[in-house]
């Protein structure tokens, strides 16, 4: 009885102030707020009611350049395209059905088609140098280029972790230990100062893949630990009917094992990708232009000073719809594949 | 480590042992002796050991691997010339040049590279080890606040993880800076409570000053240290031989009070307490906490505890529903059941993902180059910008971090191996 | 694709920065995030401003053509490091010629193009009317400046105490002062009219009178290729002299059939100047036919500030523009 008496006071107390935050927010947000403003008006309406209404109309008139960046006017349908090529590669991963080698194949192939687009140079499409790329498909190409070329890396690194020749131990526990030991920031100044000294001279790489290349590097020490993990997982028993067949370790590692281990780590793969996918935001700290970049420029226009706000509430719905999406699929997938390895 | 199959293509047979083991068997049989010359000759016995085929492949990637940074190093010393870039770490010593936001360590810009460096390490440190205090105490709250069954305050404490979880960090941190920057400015501070104020120039608090009794209050705390030991050794021992101990923690809470008021009777200490207050620009007095400071605090700390409570949550489900039901049955409180049975258990499983948390913490302060607080990355790019000597200065923070790194590992695994001896010895085939 | 010979002759060049400018064929020009009259970019996206103007006049003397530039906005603290790893050739981003970037950096300023010094900008409501009344202020500064420098040293002098607020970008630096985080602001002068052209309510923001150092801004290259740096200093000078001698974009065309021996050898007619710096012989006219001179670049780029010129006019106007003659 006692339980039941403090359960629906706390319930009630709770749903109040719930209530009452509630009105207050959706008051700022929406009854208050100011869609959108005249074209070529200031912002004077906006900051006037600042206090009381959210200045939605700051999304409103630069979601474009939020989104997609400094890319040309003319030529935006390019990003928008290479987006949705994108999301089409992450919603056919996601089916089960689709599980067949060639799978690899697409998630090589589809972020390349994507960037030669962004690029252009051939077939009359006019070409676009990287500083001009930007926003969500900048978001999209640093995370899935860098986890396709970590993957073989990581691997690797897996692989090499586990064996038994000591130096080849030693080498990769020293590089996955080093980098996952170090905050991510330090090497995106690394690749944003230190690579060009590493250079020949007149050798300039631009910072677009100076950047991609240190996530390569950080994204394959994660995925090894990962991609240890399950192998290590693997049970013993495939070990020793593959040796009874007489496989050596290549046969045994590239057929029996890996297929094995990387299915058992499929949802720790998947959540290494969504933190890729939130890590890509780090490289507005370098002066690239991702989502996140492209929402610090909004706010250093002077007609938009003071609505961080409503900027970044913006930037992380679109983050969080992302993610969240990938997240419960991730969830479903821990669900339903452990069910199945069961035995 | 999976077993490998020691797999040879030839029998690992010594011929001349058998040769001559055959001959005696089949002394007159010529046919059975050419059928042994036909193994493989010694020259291929080599390449077929495996333990040599190791040796080589291990030498061939180290030689690939030296050879690499060889060639890398190489270039970097020629271009480091050409640009007349300097090299070593003599520029530590030089002065800096530039100032840092203050902080609890005085500095000014002629003081050197290495204490810019080591002002910027104690910052990190601070909001480090403040971050994990806090981390760890609303992560504790919302893991809590999941398994609760007030369906209200479930689903509340649902979202804030959700929500923090699928966004980015650096989102969070300029979110919280972003609305430090809406405070008001010192002239029309917020009051929340007599003597804070609230602008936008940070949060500012009274500090207490405690001057004279010291030593009375030490001798106190030396005494109530003994006297402690004394009771839970009595208790013990009195547990041990009639069922039932002595009531300690009232026995101590008496003790405590009882010793501190006689040290503060006899010692007269004088706390004053210092109001921050505006003259001039900005609030003098008291102590004061920067909003840059402020945002990655809540920020780090906020978003880290959603992973504890997920974390906390997941250990404390991993118990089996056995063990309740059993501690249940023996009559425990709801509490007791918690505090003897649950956490002991659930805490083996919670500790060490929570330690990659705090490393996670850890590094993530880094972020504070963002938002304009001056950690040690903060100033390591300011310093790298104005000597040019990147390379050092970066390898300098590397060195730093992975040092924090593993001094946090293994104060965890020293605290996790003090829990093994608990885990019942299992037979094993 | 290079010949072996070519390559051959690239690594042991003398002018690498200029064969590089040759073979990519546009010149990687580092400016600010965006300081209005100086390097910004304007509504449509193109850099405009007077060390942006720098830059074309360099790619007019080289490749022929002032639109063969490329940008690459860099932050205060990191403006020496990529000058210096060679991923721009010429920084022309508002800095401050000091001992320690000459001699220390190693780097090398041929020549200033516009003098200034640091002053602040304070909230009107504050009401202060000298740098004098700053005791005990919060004062935004950017790292690794010379602002940052002359502020402490300026407050040492004058035995006054001031709180720094550090900030990387020169943004969120302003940013932090619109949003009151400091009382003051310190920046050269000439930035501070665009700063406060940029506030919400430009008329709540004072710029204080006093101009507490020197500070003279010159573009900067790497020591490691003379010819280069003798052709950033004269198209600097060219442009100077250009305005010294009367020659405008507009009027420079009559220059081509002038007897003046002065002229004819400008606009490259006599004298041969252009093959001794390795460029073509018309590179000075090109400079003040594409970009202008001096005068030209201040009247377009600063002067809509409302920023004075100050000492940065001509010597017989008055001011310290001394350069030497082209001859």
């Amino acid at each position: 009885m006692f339980r039941d008496r403090t359960n629906a006071i706390a319930t009630v107390a709770f749903v109040a102030g719930l209530l009452y935050w509630s009105f207050r927010f959706l008051n700022w947000a929406v009854v208050n707020a100011i869609w959108a403003l005249p074209q070529d008006a200031g912002s004077n309406l906006c900051r006037v009611a600042q206090r009381e209404g959210a200045c939605w109309a700051a999304v409103h008139e630069r979601f474009r350049f939020i989104l997609l960046g400094s890319y040309p006017f003319d030529q935006q349908w390019r990003p928008t395209v290479a987006s949705l090529l994108f999301i089409s590669l992450y919603a056919v991963s996601t089916l089960r059905s689709f599980w067949r080698p060639w799978l690899l194949a697409l998630w090589i192939g589809v972020p390349g088609a994507a960037v030669l687009l962004l690029r252009g140079g051939f077939l009359g499409l006019s070409r676009v140098p990287n500083e001009f790329w930007g926003g969500l498909p900048l978001t999209f190409v640093l995370s899935t280029v860098g986890f396709s070329a970590a993957f073989p890396l990581g691997v690797a690194l897996a692989l090499g972790r586990l064996s038994r020749l000591p130096a080849i131990r030693v080498l990769c526990v020293a590089y996955i230990e080093v980098i996952r030991g170090v905050p991510i920031v330090t090497f995106l100044f690394m690749a944003a100062v230190m690579f060009p000294l590493f250079m020949p001279q007149n050798f300039t790489v631009d910072k677009l893949l100076r950047a991609q290349v240190a996530f390569v590097m950080v994204i394959a020490a994660y995925l090894a630990e990962v991609i240890r993990a399950g192998l290590q997982a693997v049970p013993k028993g495939q070990y020793e009917a593959a040796a009874s067949m007489g496989l050596t370790f290549w046969p045994t590692t590239i057929l029996i094992t890996l297929p094995q281990a990387l299915r058992i780590t499929i949802p720790g793969l998947v959540n290494t990708f969504i933190s890729i996918f939130k890590d890509t935001s780090l490289v507005a700290v370098i002066g690239l232009f991702d989502l996140l970049g492209t929402a610090k420029a909004v706010l250093v226009d002077p007609k938009w000073i003071g609505f961080a706000v409503e900027v970044y509430f913006f930037v992380a719905c679109v983050y969080f719809v992302f993610s969240f999406a990938v997240s419960q699929y991730s969830q479903y997938l821990e669900r339903t594949l452990t069910a199945r390895t069961l035995h | 480590m999976p077993i490998q199959p020691r797999h040879e293509r030839t029998p690992r047979l010594n011929p001349s042992a058998t040769r001559s083991a055959l001959r005696i068997v089949h002394a007159s049989d010529r046919a059975s002796e050419a059928q042994q010359r036909t193994w493989p000759e010694r020259n291929h016995r080599l390449w077929n050991n495996p333990r040599f085929r190791a040796i080589l492949l291990q030498t061939i990637v180290v030689a690939i691997v030296c050879a690499f940074f060889a060639l890398v190093a190489m270039q970097t010393a020629s271009n480091l010339r050409t640009r007349s870039i300097a090299s070593g770490f003599h520029f530590l010593g030089r002065a800096a040049g530039f100032e840092i936001s203050p902080g609890p360590l005085p500095y000014s810009s002629r003081d050197s590279y290495a204490r810019a460096l080591a002002v910027g390490l104690g910052n990190t440190l601070r909001v480090s080890l403040l971050g994990i205090l806090l981390a760890t105490a609303l992560g504790l709250l919302i893991g809590v606040a999941r398994l609760s069954k007030i369906w209200v305050i479930s689903t509340l404490a649902s979202a804030y993880v959700e929500i923090v979880r699928n966004t980015p960090l650096l989102l969070q941190l300029l979110f919280w800076y972003s609305l430090s920057q809406v405070l008001p400015s010192p002239a029309h501070a917020l009051r929340p409570l007599p003597g804070i104020f609230l602008c936008v120039r940070g949060l500012f608090v009274p500090s207490l000053t405690w001057d004279g009794g010291l030593l009375w209050i030490g001798a106190a705390l030396l005494a109530f240290m003994i006297l402690m030991l004394f009771v839970l050794i009595r208790s013990r021992r009195r547990r041990e031989q009639m069922g039932q101990g002595l009531p300690t923690t009232r026995l101590l809470v008496g003790l405590a009070t009882v010793l501190l008021s006689a040290a503060v009777l006899i010692g007269h200490p004088r706390i004053t307490a210092e109001r921050p207050a505006l003259m001039g620009f900005n609030f003098h007095g008291g102590m004061s906490i920067s909003p840059e400071f402020a945002a990655l605090l809540i920020g780090l700390s906020t978003y880290t505890a959603a992973f504890i409570g997920e974390t906390i949550r997941g250990g404390m489900l991993a118990i089996d529903r056995g063990q309740t039901e059993a501690a249940a049955a023996l009559g425990l409180s709801r509490v007791k059941i918690l505090r003897l049975v649950v956490l002991p258990q659930a805490i083996r499983v919670i500790v060490p993902p929570t330690t990659s948390q705090f490393l996670n913490l850890t590094k993530n302060s880094s972020l504070a180059v963002a938002i304009g607080y001056p950690d040690l990355i903060s100033i390591t790019n300011t310093t790298l910008n104005q000597t040019g000597q990147a390379i050092e200065a970066i390898a300098l923070a590397m060195f730093v971090y992975l040092a924090i790194s593993l001094a946090i590992s293994l104060a965890m695994s020293l605290y996790g191996d003090r829990l093994v001896p608990l885990r019942p010895a299992r037979c094993n085939p | 694709m290079e010949t072996a010979a070519q390559a051959q002759n690239r690594s042991s060049s003398t002018t690498p920065t200029l064969d590089g400018v040759r073979r990519k064929d546009f010149v990687q020009c580092g400016v600010t995030t965006g300081a209005g009259g100086f390097s910004a970019p304007d509504a449509k996206g193109e850099w405009r401003g007077m060390d942006v103007d720098i830059c074309r006049a360099i790619a007019a003397a080289v490749l022929g053509d002032a639109t063969k530039v490329r940008f690459t906005p860099l932050t205060a603290a990191q403006r020496f490091t990529a000058l210096q790893s060679g991923e721009i050739d010429v920084l022309s981003r508002i800095t401050t010629i000091t001992f320690q970037r000459d001699v220390q950096l190693g780097i090398e300023f041929p020549a200033v193009n516009w003098y200034d010094g640091t002053s602040f900008i304070v909230h009107k409501a504050l009401n202060i009317k000298s740098a004098k009344e700053l005791d005990g202020a919060t004062i935004c500064v950017s790292p690794g400046t010379t602002n940052e420098v002359d502020v402490s040293d300026y407050f040492r002098k004058n035995n006054l105490k001031f709180t720094p607020v550090v900030i990387e970008r020169m943004e969120d630096g302003t940013n932090a002062y619109f949003a009151g985080r400091c009382d003051a602001f310190a920046q050269d002068q000439s930035n501070l009219a665009a700063v406060r052209a940029r506030a919400p309510i430009p008329s709540d923001h004072v710029v204080l009178p006093e101009v507490i150092s020197k500070a003279p801004y010159g573009p900067g290259v790497m020591p490691n290729d003379l010819r280069w740096m003798e052709i950033v200093r004269w198209s600097v000078y060219a442009m100077i002299d250009a305005e010294e001698m009367g020659l405008s974009s507009k009027t420079i065309d009559q220059a081509l059939t002038s007897d003046d021996p002065n002229l004819q050898r400008f606009v490259g007619k006599s004298g041969g100047f252009g093959a001794m710096l390795g460029v073509n012989s018309d590179w000075a006219f090109q400079i003040v036919k594409q970009v202008g001179n001096y005068g030209e670049s201040y009247d377009r780029n600063i002067k809509p500030l409302g920023i004075e010129r100050g000492i940065n006019r001509l010597w017989k106007d008055g001011g310290i523009l001394y350069v030497p003659d082209l001859r």
